[in-house]
């Protein structure tokens, strides 16, 4: 009778997908709120992103919902608790659930978070921060070895936004993501946004961070609203609440990258104060216009060369 | 008390988790803002990330039971459930389960005693939501069984089905208070038996006749039809099977019925 246990993340019969290109698309969250809405225009240029965890019961309208979309769009797959970063063994059974979701509904993209979740029996809801070591490097290249073993393809890891440092770090954090690519060869998550928040709560550049970045590993791209609090001294502290639309500076930034890197799947999440689809769609419809105006300037670097 | 651990570095999981839902403990020591900039504020995110977002998640599991006690009682009361019970899964449509056994001890809600049962069909609309898929049992099916052998029948039930019985009317609460529209006054005195069932795409909660209860929960523990029915008599004089059996079609209660003797192929 748990929901959970059932072995079968999605309906009995395998469903096969159409297999939609996502190069170069920009994409939004998927909400359950605006499945009528986007059923309605029927098949566009987009794709959606939906939390992998929603998806983990046994049946019911959430499988029907995601079938629906999969059907006309291509899907990110995205985790948020599988725990890379933590210190304790993967969640065995956790990761074989994710698994049967990237069978079950074929995605574009699987990602996961540089951050952890879970320790020891407790799950506190949260992507929270861990110390870059060479013992947590060694600890996060297993676990992504596990998940790409597991899923038979290669992930993307997601920078995360963070609010303290750990007084034990020997490395930056570019440095260790450097490392975990050539490690276990996934590729990057570059969320802008994360990027953003973390240097002003830590006083670096931004621009600097993205200039370390391996962004030729970069396979996607988050962007995000924030919200902004103060620290102990009165100082912004930025908060990566994903409730509303993404900042200015963030937009910046991301038009850099995409000139940098050329035009990667763009995400953009809104998870809480959600808003009309509309409003969500203009958002990414915003990230579209950057992404087609690097494909033009790719393209002409690519004819004058 | 346990000893301080002697290689701190090693566990930094242990020493940052331990006050994320603890507000009497203090900042760990192994965190720093940058430029020896103080870290309380700055832990103090994570600390409100987890309590803000499981509370919010009970909520979403528990609308009616918040709509009953007010925003600020249910967060009060889910703060106090979670810094005692935390989820131990990271899907967090599995979280709350102990939460309706938590309210039933938590002192605030006393004056309000059909709450538990409240919280109890919620998270049985909550499990019937992400149930498996099975095609329910349809009355042609039932109706292609010739009539000698119905006593013996053996049902299985849908993946999605609950019964809740409570000494409250729990249905007609339920009802009233997980939509928008004004809530009038309801006689929570009345005893009601709720069926849960997911008979298509949308989870149903119905209110079950006299002895109904008690001949479902019997087909659902695998007793055969003629000794449940036998069982709901007992319980109710009241009981009326024919429409019990056309409402728990209509419910989608159960996917197949088979003979006793074919149990053992």
């Amino acid at each position: 009778m748990n929901a959970a246990t059932e072995p079968a993340a999605c309906t009995a019969i395998p469903l096969r997908f159409p297999a939609l290109p996502i190069g170069g698309l920009a994409g939004t969250s998927f909400k359950h709120q605006h499945l009528a809405e986007i059923r309605a225009e029927g098949r566009g240029r987009g794709f959606f992103e939906v939390h992998a965890e929603n998806y983990m019961g046994a049946g019911g309208p959430p499988h029907r919902a995601l079938e629906a979309v999969r059907r006309d769009y291509p899907v990110s797959l995205h985790g948020v608790c599988m725990s890379i970063g933590g210190e304790r063994p993967l969640d065995k059974a956790h990761l074989e659930r994710f698994q049967n979701l990237v069978d079950c509904y074929e995605p574009a993209l699987v990602s996961e978070h540089l951050a952890w979740s879970t320790h020891e029996t407790t799950y506190f809801n949260d992507l929270l921060p861990l110390p870059y070591t060479e013992t947590t490097l060694r600890r996060v290249c297993d676990h992504i070895d596990q998940v790409q073993e597991a899923i038979r393809r290669p992930m993307l890891l997601e920078n995360p936004s963070t609010y303290i440092a750990f007084v034990e770090s020997t490395m930056s954090e570019t440095d260790f993501i450097r490392s975990i690519v050539r490690h276990t060869g996934c590729g990057l998550l570059l969320d802008v946004n994360n990027v953003f928040v973390s240097a002003n709560n830590h006083g670096f550049s931004a621009l600097d961070y993205l200039s370390d970045f391996p962004l030729g590993n970069v396979g996607e791209v988050h962007l995000a609203g924030h919200a902004e609090q103060s620290d102990d001294e009165g100082d912004p502290l930025l908060i990566d609440s994903h409730d509303g639309p993404v900042a200015d500076a963030v937009w910046k930034l991301f038009e850099i990258v995409i000139s940098r890197r050329g035009p990667v799947p763009t995400l953009v999440e809104w998870d809480s104060n959600i808003p009309d689809w509309p409003i969500l769609k203009a958002e990414a419809a915003a990230a579209q216009a950057i992404l087609d105006r690097g494909q033009t300037v790719m393209g002409g670097h690519h004819a004058a060369a | 008390m346990r000893p301080p651990e002697p290689h701190v570095h090693s566990c930094y999981a242990a020493a940052f988790s331990s006050a994320l839902i603890d507000p009497g403990r203090e900042t760990p020591a192994i965190v720093a803002g940058p430029d020896g900039k103080a870290a309380v504020k700055r832990y103090n995110v994570y600390r409100n990330n987890v309590t803000a977002s499981l509370i919010e998640a009970l909520a979403s599991i528990y609308p009616a039971v918040q709509r009953i006690t007010g925003v600020e009682f249910f967060r009060a009361m889910a703060r106090f459930h979670i810094r005692a019970t935390p989820p131990t899964s990271p899907l967090l449509f599995e979280y709350g389960r102990d939460f309706p056994a938590f309210i039933e001890t938590y002192e605030h809600a006393r004056a309000m005693p059909w709450l538990p049962d409240t919280a109890r069909v919620e998270r049985a609309w909550l499990d019937a939501y992400h149930a498996a898929d099975a095609e329910p049992l349809s009355a042609a099916t039932l109706g292609s069984i010739p009539s000698g052998h119905l006593a013996d029948l053996i049902f299985v039930a849908h993946p999605a089905t609950r019964i809740v019985r409570s000494r409250f009317s729990v249905a007609t609460i339920f009802a009233a208070n997980r939509g928008e529209a004004p809530v009038g006054r309801i006689d929570a005195s009345a005893p009601e038996d709720a069926l849960i069932t997911r008979p298509a795409l949308d989870v149903v909660v119905r209110r079950l006749p006299p002895g109904s209860a008690t001949f479902l929960a019997s087909l659902i523990a695998g007793r055969p039809f003629g000794e449940a029915a036998a069982l709901a008599l007992d319980a109710s004089p009241m009981f009326d099977i024919a429409s019990s059996i056309a409402g728990m079609i209509e419910a989608g209660a159960f996917t197949a019925a088979t003979l006793e003797e074919q149990d053992g192929h």
